[in-house]
């Protein structure tokens, strides 16, 4: 019974205690069934190995070749001198700047926000599910339906075509709120893209702090109380430390989505170099410039930026689930 | 004095609620900003007054919007149906086996199909158009629904193992004690338990191959575009209104918003799922 009574969907804390190999599958005799499991997932095992693996070699291939015109493949190894390219290529410089305060900006502006949300939604409020409703909505758009809705409130026309945000702060009187946004001048045009992918995501840090908020025993906050720590203490040396767990989890997706940020980086910029990213550049350049070469070269540039962050994390968690046994 | 003894206790409370209040707005402003441009007569669309509530309900933005959209929309939709059916029921059984039927080295295999969610696709891109194009599906929706699917293996595996994980051994014990094998055992046990799971899934990767772009921009022309890539087309160029970009935006929003609306707290346990790995 504990399993139909135990129906809703799996959390980090709840999600391990079952996954011991069953005993009757250990030692046992049932290997037809054995030899049918493995060939079950064998499709999908073997559809990742050539779909991910297998093209990630094949891009690596494709990164170290001279094919750098024309749709017609051109394999003539030509080692590293994409790579090098690249690393003096005045675009690719402004793509790594611009990736570097976006995801700076992008994890420090949704970590806080979230985190500010959650702290207020955990006061036992009326409505508390309206807000986090309204919060979290922007999650379900998609990128681009985002960057298409952001460049016209971020109009940065000025007198009579005054519009969006401009328009609305002009006639608030909060002149001094009037911004060129994403059209600043270089480098901190970038930055003002991070307003709507906060508006985006920050919905969703939300929700992992708040679930981290909801797991910390109402024991504990009284036991902090009976000792005559005031909220603020409270919250600064009980609750914080204890959500350090979710905000690495926050890191690691936020930092991965930002790292790759491709769609509203394209709806917004509408091709304006200033605003350019690496998975924009790949894009560009392998397909509407049949630069393949330099294109597979930047995408796994990018692949090796996000295993940076990912490898550790799969390791530590595969580790803890093996410990578990 | 009493009120104002109540008011000075409930200060907090009230700051509270002003301040989320405020916050709400906020989130909210560029929704109310694409319904009332998308609810204005052409007439009284003018950008000194894109904040002002329309006087008189048209629909002239949406219907100039829909017109262009609607068969995007719908190839969004014959796409979006058939890759969540099948890439739920491809993590169903993946799911099934990773968490009941461990092999030797199942945990490994585990880590390395989860890799596969986190890449960003630009570094398996020309390799994947190449393979497109070579077994003819490039230009297809069918090529379309392929790659959410084979892409979609590890989160929705992971969903699924995690849900599984929950469901005690000892009922498959009980299962497999009546002479029920793999098949049986997951006939009669494991997907009757697995509603809920199936929702999150579907819901999930509904959502997450409606709103792709970039597999869709390399992979499809004009024909076949899904909303999004229309979406972006739309904005791009000079002759589109804004206010009918705004409608086009709504109407591009509406699927997954009303999936949002209406199934919001299984929404919510994907997107969490994605994060707290078990």
């Amino acid at each position: 019974m504990s399993a139909i009574s135990n129906r809703s969907a799996p959390t980090a804390s709840t999600a391990s205690s079952a996954r011991q190999t069953p005993r009757w599958w250990r030692g046992s005799t049932f290997t037809t069934d054995r030899i049918l499991s493995f060939l079950i997932v064998l499709p999908s095992i073997l559809a990742i190995a050539i779909f991910v693996y297998g093209f990630i070699g094949w891009s690596v291939r494709v990164s170290l070749s001279a094919w750098t015109k024309g749709l017609i493949p051109n394999y003539t190894y030509s080692g590293l001198d994409r790579y090098i390219a690249l690393f003096s290529d005045r675009r690719f410089g402004i793509d790594m700047r611009n990736t570097a305060i976006f995801t700076l900006l992008f994890l420090i502006a949704c970590l806080s926000v979230g985190l500010l949300l959650a702290i207020l939604l955990d006061q036992h409020l009326k409505g508390e599910g309206i807000f986090r409703s309204i919060f979290l909505f922007p999650m379900a758009i998609s990128f681009i339906v985002t960057g298409v809705a952001w460049r016209w409130l971020m109009s940065p026309a000025t007198g009579s075509r005054i519009s969006g945000l401009n328009l609305l702060f002009d006639q608030l009187g909060l002149d001094f709120l009037i911004s060129r946004w994403h059209t600043t001048p270089p480098p901190w045009g970038i930055a003002f893209v991070v307003i709507p992918a906060v508006w985006q995501m920050s919905g969703f840090t939300m929700a992992m702090y708040l679930a981290g908020l909801r797991s910390i025993s109402d024991d504990l906050r009284e036991a902090a109380r009976v000792d005559g720590a005031n909220e603020l203490q409270l919250y600064r040396f009980i609750i914080l430390p204890q959500l350090q767990a979710v905000t690495l989890s926050a890191v690691i997706v936020l930092g991965h989505t930002s790292l790759k940020i491709f769609d509203l980086i394209v709806a917004i910029s509408q091709n304006d170099i200033k605003l350019d990213v690496p998975a924009v550049y790949m894009w560009r350049t392998t397909f509407d410039g049949s630069n393949y070469s330099r294109g597979a070269a930047i995408g796994i540039i990018m692949l090796i930026t996000v295993a940076v962050l990912i490898v550790p994390y799969l390791i530590t968690s595969m580790r803890s689930q093996e410990a578990k046994l | 004095m009493i009120v104002v003894r109540t008011l000075m206790r409930r200060f907090p409370r009230i700051a509270l609620y002003i301040l989320l209040t405020l916050l709400a707005i906020a989130y909210l402003l560029p929704i109310y900003l694409l319904l009332i441009t998308g609810l204005k007569p052409f007439a009284e669309v003018d950008l000194q007054t894109m904040w002002r509530l329309p006087t008189q309900i048209a629909f002239d933005n949406f219907l100039g919007a829909f017109d262009k959209l609607w068969p995007h929309l719908r190839n969004s939709l014959f796409m979006v149906i058939p890759a969540a059916l099948l890439s739920s029921m491809l993590g169903s059984i993946n799911g099934y086996i990773f968490s009941k039927w461990k092999f030797k080295g199942a945990d490994l295999v585990f880590t390395l199909i989860l890799f596969g969610m986190f890449i960003p696709y630009q570094s398996i891109l020309i390799p994947l158009v190449q393979f497109m194009e070579f077994i003819k599906l490039r230009g297809t929706l069918a090529g379309l629904i392929l790659v959410h699917v084979i892409y979609g293996i590890p989160i929705t595996s992971l969903i699924f193992r995690n849900y599984y994980a929950q469901i005690s051994t000892e009922i498959l014990e009980a299962g497999r004690i009546d002479g029920a094998g793999l098949i049986g055992l997951y006939r009669w046990i494991i997907f009757p338990l697995s509603i809920p799971g199936f929702v999150v899934v579907l819901i999930w990767q509904f959502t997450q191959a409606y709103n792709d772009f970039l597999f869709a921009v390399v992979l499809t022309n004009t024909a076949q575009w899904p909303v999004t890539v229309a979406l972006n087309n739309m904005a791009g160029s000079q002759i589109v209104q804004w206010n009918v970009q705004m409608a086009g935006a709504l109407l591009a929003a509406l699927p997954t918003l009303l999936v949002y609306i209406f199934l919001g707290r299984f929404f919510l346990r994907g997107l969490m799922a994605g994060a707290l790995k078990g």
